[in-house]
């Protein structure tokens, strides 16, 4: 049976126009893919990973033309509906930044701070 | 000392962070606006332009070659020596020698050349202003 690891992911935006996705989520949907057991906490600025209807334009450099701009509510919506992984947001972090929780991808769930060491029963932590 | 030309230091690798996207779309915009650019790529940057890199499928995606069209810097700097010569502007954009070697990245984009920081030095003496961007 695969170790339960839970992924603290607090590094927001980082190369996702390059790489089309966030590194992190990618590989974490990746190994779920082969029998890896994850749940993911989203903090910091990455809570805005959750906000629906968001994108990025297509990016543009003299004539060459960006086919598929990152979406990240939809790849947080694809993890928790079709991997399966539990996506959790940290609630103070929400509200620091003005962020309504109405707004969300739907599932998404609330952890406040103070619960996430609750969450600390798995056999590995990873700190993204 | 010319005021239509700017200096650029890049430091970030590819496909690491936003910064170089950010740098991209100034140096895009740049000769359009009637400025000459010199770009000095150093450490990580100076794979920005190695030719090998290659664009792969997606399985996350579901998506294959040429669905995911997956960005390559190297084809955002040809991309953007393309424009700039289009306006009339020049880019000269130096690759770290040094960097380059360590890290087996000596294959570039033409237009693109090997220097030293001695080039960086040459780009603060002749531009306007200059731009740093770190890897933090």
């Amino acid at each position: 049976m695969a170790k339960k690891t839970l992924n603290i992911v607090e590094s927001a935006y980082r190369a996702v126009m390059e790489e089309q996705d966030d590194t992190i989520l990618w590989v974490l949907a990746a190994m779920q893919g082969v029998g890896a057991e994850h749940t993911v906490v989203l903090r910091g600025n990455a809570v805005n990973y959750a906000v629906a209807g968001q994108g990025a334009s297509r990016l543009t450099i003299g004539d060459w033309q960006q086919a598929h701009p990152p979406k990240m509510d939809t790849d947080i919506a694809d993890l928790i509906q079709k991997r399966k992984i539990p996506v959790y947001v940290i609630t103070e972090d929400l509200d620091d930044r003005g962020i309504d929780r109405a707004g969300l991808v739907p599932e998404v769930r609330f952890l406040a701070k103070a619960a996430l060491p609750g969450l600390f029963e798995y056999a590995v932590v990873n700190h993204w | 000392m010319a005021d239509t030309t700017i200096a650029i230091a890049l430091m970030d690798p590819p496909y690491e962070s936003e910064n170089l996207t950010t740098a991209l779309r100034i140096l895009d915009v740049a000769p359009r606006r009637g400025y000459n650019i010199n770009v000095f790529a150093y450490e990580g940057a100076a794979a920005l332009a190695f030719t090998r890199q290659a664009a792969h499928p997606n399985p996350i995606h579901g998506k294959d070659v040429a669905q995911e069209n997956h960005p390559t810097t190297k084809d955002q700097i040809a991309a953007l020596l393309a424009e700039a010569e289009k306006h009339g502007g020049k880019v000269d954009w130096v690759n770290c020698g040094m960097c380059v070697d360590e890290r087996g990245v000596n294959e570039h984009v033409p237009g693109t050349r090997r220097g030293s920081p001695a080039d960086f030095h040459g780009f603060v003496e002749a531009s306007v202003n200059v731009l740093v961007i770190p890897t933090k």
